[in-house]
């Protein structure tokens, strides 16, 4: 399972960042920034094609400084989180109904399968045309972007409930409610979150497409029309906010799983000596 | 497994405050299961006929396939028989269903729950306040001994740690049967011992009824006032052994002339 598989490589990341954290990173960006800003120099390229880390920052400034980008960000933020929101609601729900019921596996895993083949980048499109240019039909291809993830991790997690404390619950006669509250949703939160993690990072390539598609708001229409002026600038300004987003909605997954799954992360005693 | 209540079992009225009463909590009737599979499928239990008392220890021995663990989760309410029935006295009130507690070879504490937390679940379950579950929590914490390791999660724990949460959690609810299928099976073999004292330990400040599968003879000896033994498949009485060892019991008392002749009818009734 790719969540599972990432997990640790993540969570060694996380632990590698907090012991000399600040350092490793800070130095890492300096020595990018400064390839970056040697190669502009020596290979004389012009500032539509490449433009250098200064240029980049004037220009993010003056897009800062003038509100136009904070603007684009919230629209599109509104998108992710709405989409994150609805996306991964529905794929609980429909989760756990096919986690319990094989017969609504069988009737609803082609269409969802097949759902998974068709590019969101194709039906995009078709969404903004059946939907309008505004904030929904974004939220809807988020949603959608986000649905296959996060519905694959809650059924692989609440699948994976052990039998014994299946057993163990009946056992104590336990009620269906009292066995989902207190045996299946802890079960399945850590595969859950996994595909959580994957849905928050998604989504912001969701609203990014769709408003490529259609548009007059957000981050992704800005690199549009500054692709239209040659503001090759603006574009890396837009792209790096994109990315702070993207990374600070994955941090939130990741602190959310730090707080929820402590039983996993705390610290182990000191063995005695 | 529906638990008829209504049916006539040998002392509907409460005892005299104090003392056990000589008469049965459990009776299984003809209890037979079978597990549905190719011709006439599994058979794992046949015909078993028993009573438990009040208080009783009595422990299950048999060989491999003997249909110990059917019995157990039959008991549990886990498995529903194929005929024959299952009946709990009436106990503290009518209508109150029976309450069983159940340790298995594994620990299985929840993870996600600290040593407490595992401990108060079958509280929480029956609707106790989270407080009052809390405060029984903690004498049972005390009971078994660990005390100090109250906010432990369950990965930090040893294997013996681990199965006295097992036990401290069928405990807490008061259960009228204690069920413990093999529950010191994956342990080692020093841990073992010690934890046999401890269950005996605890038998004794509780007062419970108990019905616990186990391989080892000695063992069986040891804790119990009674040993069932059963066939191999289908598992069938055998034997119904009553152990007329004194009490207190110790490791000593293995080496004893009654202790070895008891033992050896077992041996010879196990095929």
């Amino acid at each position: 399972m790719k969540p599972a598989a990432l997990e640790p490589l993540t969570l060694n990341a996380v632990r590698l960042l907090r012991r000399h954290g600040h350092w490793l990173l800070l130095v890492s960006l300096l020595a990018a920034l400064a390839a970056w800003q040697i190669l502009v120099t020596l290979a004389k390229l012009p500032a539509f094609i490449l433009p250098s880390p200064v240029q980049v920052a004037a220009r993010f400034w003056a897009a800062l400084t003038d509100g136009s980008l904070l603007r684009h960000t919230f629209y599109t933020l509104s998108e992710v989180i709405a989409g994150l929101l609805a996306g991964s609601l529905l794929a609980t729900l429909l989760g756990y109904g096919l986690a319990r019921s094989h017969t609504l596996e069988r009737l609803l895993s082609p269409y969802l399968v097949a759902s998974q083949a068709i590019p969101i980048v194709a039906v995009a499109p078709l969404l903004v045309i059946w939907f309008g240019p505004g904030m929904f039909s974004k939220v809807l291809i988020c949603a959608l972007i986000v649905f296959f993830p996060v519905l694959v991790n809650t059924v692989v997690g609440l699948r994976a409930v052990p039998d014994n404390l299946r057993d163990l619950m009946r056992a104590m006669r336990a009620t269906r409610l009292q066995t989902l509250r207190h045996l299946e949703i802890p079960a399945a939160l850590p595969v859950f979150l996994g595909g959580l993690r994957i849905g928050a990072t998604l989504s912001v390539i969701g609203a990014v497409v769709g408003e490529f598609v259609g548009s007059d708001r957000g981050l992704g229409f800005l690199i549009n029309v500054a692709r239209g002026q040659y503001d090759t600038a603006l574009v890396f300004a837009a792209i790096f906010t994109l990315i702070v987003l993207a990374l600070a909605l994955y941090g939130l997954v990741i602190l959310l799983e730090l707080r929820l799954l402590r039983y996993q992360h705390a610290p182990r005693p000191e063995a005695p000596r | 497994m529906k638990a008829a209540l209504d049916l006539p079992v040998c002392c509907d009225e409460a005892p005299p405050a104090g003392s056990p009463r000589d008469c049965a909590v459990l009776k299984v009737n003809h209890l037979s299961l079978t597990f549905p599979g190719e011709r006439e499928g599994l058979r794992a239990v046949e015909d078993l006929t028993f009573e438990l008392r009040e208080q009783e220890f009595v422990c299950v021995l048999g060989p491999s396939g003997s249909g110990k663990s059917t019995l157990v989760r039959v008991l549990a309410g886990l498995l529903r028989p194929t005929s024959g029935s299952v009946h709990f006295a009436p106990l503290r009130g009518e209508g109150r269903p029976p309450r069983v507690g159940v340790v298995f070879q594994q620990a299985n504490l929840m993870p996600w729950r600290t040593v407490v937390e595992n401990i108060t679940l079958p509280l929480e379950l029956q609707g106790v306040p989270l407080e009052a579950a809390r405060q029984q929590a903690a004498e049972m914490v005390e009971l078994i001994g660990l005390q100090g390791f109250e906010d432990t999660w369950p990965r930090d724990l040893s294997g013996g740690m681990a199965q006295r949460v097992a036990l401290a959690r069928a405990l807490v609810q008061d259960p009228d049967l204690l069920l413990l299928d093999e529950p010191f099976g994956a342990l080692d073999a020093l841990t073992r011992e010690r934890m046999g004292g401890e269950l005996l330990r605890l038998w004794q400040a509780r007062q419970k009824t108990v019905l616990m599968v186990t391989h080892s003879i000695s063992e069986a000896l040891l804790l119990s006032d009674r040993v069932l033994v059963l066939t191999a498949r289908p598992g069938r009485l055998a034997l119904d052994l009553t152990v007329n060892l004194p009490r207190p019991r110790d490791e000593e008392m293995r080496y004893t002339a009654p202790f070895g002749e008891l033992a050896r009818r077992l041996r010879a009734a196990i095929v």
